[in-house]
């Protein structure tokens, strides 16, 4: 059974107060905590000595959901966790994944999720990964995570990801990886938060190999005081393609922001474009704002809300 | 009522300082519809952002229904009654048109009470009020939703600063009917800059900035034909009437 503490970071990584509907698996402090599956979807452990799950969902399944949410409570737990997911022809579903970590000892805890996902033809997926980290702040063990994701997009598929970290997470190195055949679209939103001395890198490199293949990645961001993050977006158009990447952040403090664009066309017909825009909070934002009776720090606070919303 | 007493506002630019407001005295009475005209870079705008607290004052006194406000943040002289449509609305990315509106109000608006405000402005409520307040709206509709936002708040100071600004000719018709509106519905002080003829001809008061001071100030049946006499105000006027894109199809008041 979970406890308080578990509960806490489910609800914060899965919108969840409790059991979830429909298939899903629990992993706590590196244990198999609680799982369900459907007619539709089947869950099972990696036989294959690796840690982790394979999720299968049937060709055809519409409108049901996979959560698959890991939580840790206990300090000093160190993981690598190998999901992979294989999504049948024509399915609709949601996919909701996410990490929780709640470290109030000396020692790092840390999640290393590698997550693959095969989505078969025209079948149609949305995944929403969150990210969360407590404990006190006279604790030294640090909240670290990386996730690894790998996305294989048959022809006429589409994703469309939600990233979101918002605070607690110390240091956390997110690679994203996709490849997109014929008609396939993936959509990416990242949201991220950073503050104190946490560092966060998220790099994407999304392969257009198909005609009529799409990808938008949009990330927006805030770094507060001197935490340090570092966006990295690679699209290569292989065929005739539409590859569009946008990073925004807002930078505050004494933070450190990099965006790195790249855009690879190996086709006369891709059509790749990269926007990047850092810079701090507007001086008129602030004052819109507080000429509507708000104090500096609440509209500071409706403006990165906004922003990362 | 407001009271400037003395104001002066200075800028310093390559080691050159110069006067913007220049040792301002001007009384604004209460409830009433008035409007501040004059040539460019005399000091209007200035004047604006002075009495919202945009801009620290060198020296001199803001005195706002018999309370000193000359050291009170823009917040403060906000909670006050104090409110201030921009020239040049803020975009905003994530905040959308209701969220504003719901600050604007301090309250957690109804989208019904919402839509009144917009319709007010002129805006087909429904269309607008899940939109971000962003690039994405052309400079007509976030000129409305920013006098909608001053409207909503409903404070007993409200100031507009140029309206007009960067709104086409076939808006500009409508939004002279939404200021009538406001000119027959209001309760408080309405102050408006503005080169517009039609504006100034629904005043109360007109008073004229040039230079950084006050020129003059009067009721409108004694100012206005001696300003339609130069014709200074309405070629100005004019100038500021810049054709833009009609993004999206905006209904009828």
């Amino acid at each position: 059974m979970l406890d308080k503490i578990q509960l806490q970071l489910l609800t914060e990584i899965a919108d969840l107060h409790g059991v979830p509907e429909g298939a899903y698996n629990i992993r706590a402090n590196g244990e198999k905590a609680a799982r369900n599956t459907t007619a539709n979807i089947d869950i099972v452990t990696k036989t294959d000595g690796k840690s982790g799950i394979d999720v299968h969902v049937k060709p055809g399944t519409k409108n049901e959901s996979v959560h698959i949410p890991v939580v840790l409570s206990e300090s000093g737990i160190k993981e690598t966790v190998y999901n992979d997911f294989y999504i049948g022809e024509g399915a609709d579903v949601v996919i909701v994944a996410g990490c929780g970590i709640h470290n109030c000892g000396n020692q790092d805890s840390q999640h290393d999720g590698v997550h693959r996902f095969f989505v078969g033809k025209n079948a149609k997926i949305r995944y929403v990964e969150k990210h969360y980290g407590e404990g006190d702040a006279k604790s030294s063990g640090k909240r670290i995570l990386n996730p690894v994701t790998e996305v294989y997009q048959e022809e006429g598929s589409y994703v469309d990801m939600e990233m979101v970290q918002i605070k607690g997470v110390d240091s956390t190195e997110r690679v994203t990886k996709a490849e997109l055949a014929a008609g396939a679209t993936m959509i990416v939103h990242e949201r991220l938060m950073t503050h104190g001395q946490q560092s966060a890198t998220s790099i994407y490199e999304v392969a257009l190999n198909g005609d009529g293949s799409s990808t938008d990645v949009i990330s927006r961001s805030v770094a507060k005081d001197e935490s340090q993050q570092v966006f990295e977006a690679a699209i290569v158009g292989n065929a005739v393609c539409n590859g569009h990447a946008e990073c925004d952040a807002i930078i505050m403090d004494k933070a450190h922001v990099v965006a790195v664009p790249k855009l690879d066309a190996r086709n006369v017909d891709a059509a790749l474009i990269h926007e990047a825009a850092i810079g701090k909070i507007a001086g008129d934002q602030l004052i819109k704002l507080m000429s509507l009776g708000l104090t500096e720090a609440e509209a500071e606070e409706q403006i990165i809300g906004g922003f990362l919303r | 009522m407001l009271e400037l007493k003395n104001v002066t506002y200075q800028v310093t630019e390559n080691n050159t300082s110069k006067n913007i407001l220049d040792k301002m005295n001007l009384v604004i009475p209460d409830d009433k519809f008035i409007v501040i005209t004059g040539p460019n870079g005399g000091g209007k705008s200035t004047l604006a952002k002075t009495i919202m607290g945009i801009n620290p004052i060198t020296e001199g006194q803001l005195i706002f229904d018999g309370q000193d406000i000359t050291e009170k943040n823009i917040t403060e002289r906000a909670k006050l009654g104090i409110s201030f449509a921009f020239q040049q609305p803020v975009h905003f990315k994530g905040i959308k048109v209701i969220d504003l509106l719901r600050l604007a109000t301090g309250t957690n608006l109804s989208v019904a009470k919402a839509c009144d405000y917009l319709s007010k402005v002129g805006l087909c409520a429904k269309e607008y009020i899940q939109r971000e307040v962003n690039a994405s709206l052309s400079g007509g509709e976030l000129k409305r939703i920013e006098i909608a936002t001053v409207l909503a708040r409903g404070t007993k100071f409200s100031i507009f600063d140029e309206p007009e600004a960067g709104i086409d000719i076939w808006s500009f018709q409508n939004l002279i009917q939404v200021f009538e509106n406001i000119r027959a519905t209001i309760k408080g002080t309405v102050l408006i800059i503005s080169h517009q003829e039609r504006i100034l001809n629904i005043a109360d008061e007109i008073i004229v900035i040039e230079n950084g001071k006050v020129k003059k100030q009067g009721p409108r049946e004694e100012i206005l034909p001696e300003l339609l006499g130069t014709a200074a105000a309405i070629n100005a006027g004019c100038s500021k009437l810049v054709p833009e894109e009609k993004k999206a199809e905006e209904c009828d008041i």
